[in-house]
């Protein structure tokens, strides 16, 4: 408290609250101030057009005005034109989608994909989440399995060194992201654990795996496995090709849940603690779900890339839609269409793994809605 | 009152604990009877929190005995939860599960724990809520609450398991000033219908007010134990007479 004249001094008194000052919009608006807001700006905006003036033309030409669609003569329209070639994809999308399967059993492969991303899609919706929801993906299961497999309801049977295509891509991702993410789980928790062989067992598992490449997981998974393994005991090829990922992705996961475990406050803990719940209870419905949300975006980004490890698997024999492609293309006719062919391929993979990006993003939003802080 | 070990409550006989070479509790010896109040003050830092998490066992305690409703804290897990389940706690944060709403926070424990039907747990969460004057909150999340709505749902959530004993630690050192007495208002009815409490706070208001007994703690030991008339006039050891200085001083 100072003796001398007060300068401090606060005026008191202000007008009604009124409402925000209208910021401008409109189309104009937003390209003069992201377009061309200044020189250097303005320059690189008109370098794009003319980039885009220069080659969207080209790639309209070659990709749909002068393209051949069908196949009905074999390859001659294709022959004819300087266009694309999607007449190879008319020829050859059954073998790009169903590899080795049996031709006239195309159908259950079919019905297998359709059930997959049917189940897929409604999972995606939150009022879905029942425990109904489960019982569906149970009965979806049984039902993949009969027919992906056979031998039963008259069914031609087809083991698993026919599968191939699509069906397998994605029996393999659904089975890798299924069986990973609660193998993912334990392991986080476990390395988490008081009792230190239970830490020191996950903390090595997860180091080792996360210390080598895909391919030699695989490569272990696929030869040298059944180098120790008597072979009256050894899984076929899609199964051990199917733990090696999920091994993989288990581990890289692993990693993404002990950083959201460590995110949580020991409050958290404390008030379940507190209140009496069992360890269990306490993990399944107060830490993990709590973890899921803060691990969300990073999971997503592991099981995308889990999506897109399917491929690997091609090196040890599998043909999954990759390796199914490359040998539908072995075709001496079709041969030098490939860049279509491969194109589709990649579309493919694009529109699956988009749409689990922006699912990922929708959800987080959703999740996070009752989450204010 | 006279014989304290027949008809306390909480019983702590020379518990000693250490955090390391850090000896953070010595030689405590304290006795709650059923139905009283005793509030624990005392510097930061003094043990006040690692002393009532001692007594639903968030902290292990490595000498003496701590005896709570005739049960003994060991190493034994079945002594730990039968403990957990008669004492509730409230925490200076709250500590809200976030990804729940107010109902199932409040639902949760004795569902999962008790086994009490979802309909009954609703019903009797819904006349908690009333309690704490929050039942227009139900369906909101923890974080669209403000600070005293949340502690009041805390104090509801653990009222749920309809505990003997009710142990707080600082309920509204976090809390904006004009939140304090709501919480405060909460706790003095709480004690009116005959609650066993122990406090830790520093609203030497609500002490004189509410507690049977008044703790001073520092350095992890008991400095002075009075009721609050004895306790804020006639305080004997010096440290006591300095802390209450600065306390009241503001
Ligand atoms: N987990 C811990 N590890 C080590 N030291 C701790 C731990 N928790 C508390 N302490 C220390 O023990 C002392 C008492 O802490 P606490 O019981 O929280 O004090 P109060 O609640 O009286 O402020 C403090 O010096 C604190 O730093
Ligand atoms: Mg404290």
């Amino acid at each position: 408290m100072t003796s001398h004249h007060l300068i401090s001094n606060a005026q008191t008194g202000a007008s009604a609250a009124r409402p925000a000052p209208v910021a401008a919009s409109g189309l104009v608006h937003w390209a003069r101030h992201n377009l061309f807001d200044g020189i250097h700006n303005t320059i690189f905006t008109l370098l794009c057009c003319a980039l885009l003036i220069a080659t969207v033309p080209d790639l309209f030409r070659w990709a749909i005005w002068d393209a051949a669609w069908t196949s009905a003569n074999g390859a001659d329209a294709c022959k004819a034109t300087t266009g694309a070639c999607w007449a190879v994809v008319q020829e050859k999308y059954r073998l790009m989608l169903f590899g080795t399967y049996p031709y006239e059993q195309h159908w259950r492969g079919a019905l297998v994909v359709l059930i997959l991303g049917g189940m897929s899609i409604v999972s995606g919706f939150r009022i879905f989440w029942t425990k109904w929801l489960l019982v569906a993906w149970g009965g979806a299961w049984v039902a993949i399995f009969v027919l992906q497999l056979g031998g039963v309801f008259g069914l031609v049977s087809t083991p698993t060194h026919l599968w191939g295509g699509l069906p397998l891509t994605l029996l393999i991702f659904f089975g890798t992201v299924i069986g990973g993410l609660p193998v993912a789980i334990l392991l986080a928790l476990g390395r988490q654990s008081n009792l230190p062989i239970i830490k020191a067992l996950c903390i090595g598992f997860v180091e080792m795996v996360r210390g080598v490449p895909l391919v030699t997981v695989l490569f272990m998974a696929a030869l040298i496995f059944p180098l120790f393994v008597p072979e009256s005991m050894t899984p076929d090829k899609f199964v051990r090709a199917l733990i090696g990922m999920l091994m993989f992705f288990a581990a890289y996961a692993a990693d993404i849940f002990r950083g959201g475990l460590q995110a949580i406050p020991r409050g958290q803990y404390e008030a379940a603690e507190a209140l009496g719940l069992p360890y269990w209870q306490k993990t399944t419905r107060i830490i993990l779900p709590q973890t899921l949300r803060i691990v969300l975006p990073a999971l997503m980004n592991d099981i995308i890339r889990a999506f897109k490890n399917t491929t690997f698997i091609a090196i040890i024999g599998l043909f999954d839609i990759l390796g199914a492609t490359k040998s539908a293309l072995e075709d001496p006719i079709w041969v030098s269409y490939g860049t279509e062919a491969y194109l589709f391929v990649i579309a493919l993979y694009f529109v699956v793994c988009f749409s689990m990006s922006k699912y990922s993003v929708s959800l987080e939003r959703d999740l996070n809605k009752g989450n204010v802080r | 009152m006279t014989n304290a070990s027949d008809s306390a409550t909480i019983e702590l006989r020379n518990v000693n604990k250490w955090y390391g070479d850090f000896h953070v509790l010595r030689d405590i010896n304290m006795q709650v009877g059923r139905g009283e109040k005793v509030v624990i003050c005392g510097p930061s830092g003094s043990g006040k929190s690692t002393l009532i998490r001692c007594i639903n066992r968030l902290e292990e305690h490595q000498e003496g005995d701590i005896i709570v409703n005739g049960v003994e804290l060991t190493q034994n897990v079945k002594n730990i939860d039968e403990v957990r389940r008669h004492v509730g706690m409230v925490f200076q944060n709250f500590n809200l599960f976030p990804h729940l709403t107010v109902l199932d926070n409040l639902v949760l424990a004795p569902n999962l724990v008790n086994s009490v039907p979802r309909q009954d747990a609703e019903n009797l969460a819904m006349e908690l809520l009333e309690r704490v004057r929050i039942p227009e909150q139900a369906n909101k999340y923890p974080g669209q609450l403000s600070g005293g709505q949340q502690q009041r749902v805390a104090i509801a959530r653990s009222l749920m398991m309809k505990p003997e004993v009710m142990l707080f630690d600082e309920p509204t050192s976090a809390l904006d000033p004009e939140m304090i007495s709501e919480v405060l208002d909460v706790m003095g009815e709480l004690a009116d219908d005959g609650m066993t409490m122990i406090c830790v706070t520093h609203e030497m208001g609500f002490a004189k007010q509410v507690a049977d007994l008044v703790v001073f703690m520092a350095d992890g030991e008991v400095v002075e134990a009075a009721p609050p008339t004895e306790f804020f006039t006639n305080a004997q050891n010096p440290r006591t007479q300095q802390f209450l200085k600065q306390i009241l001083s503001h």
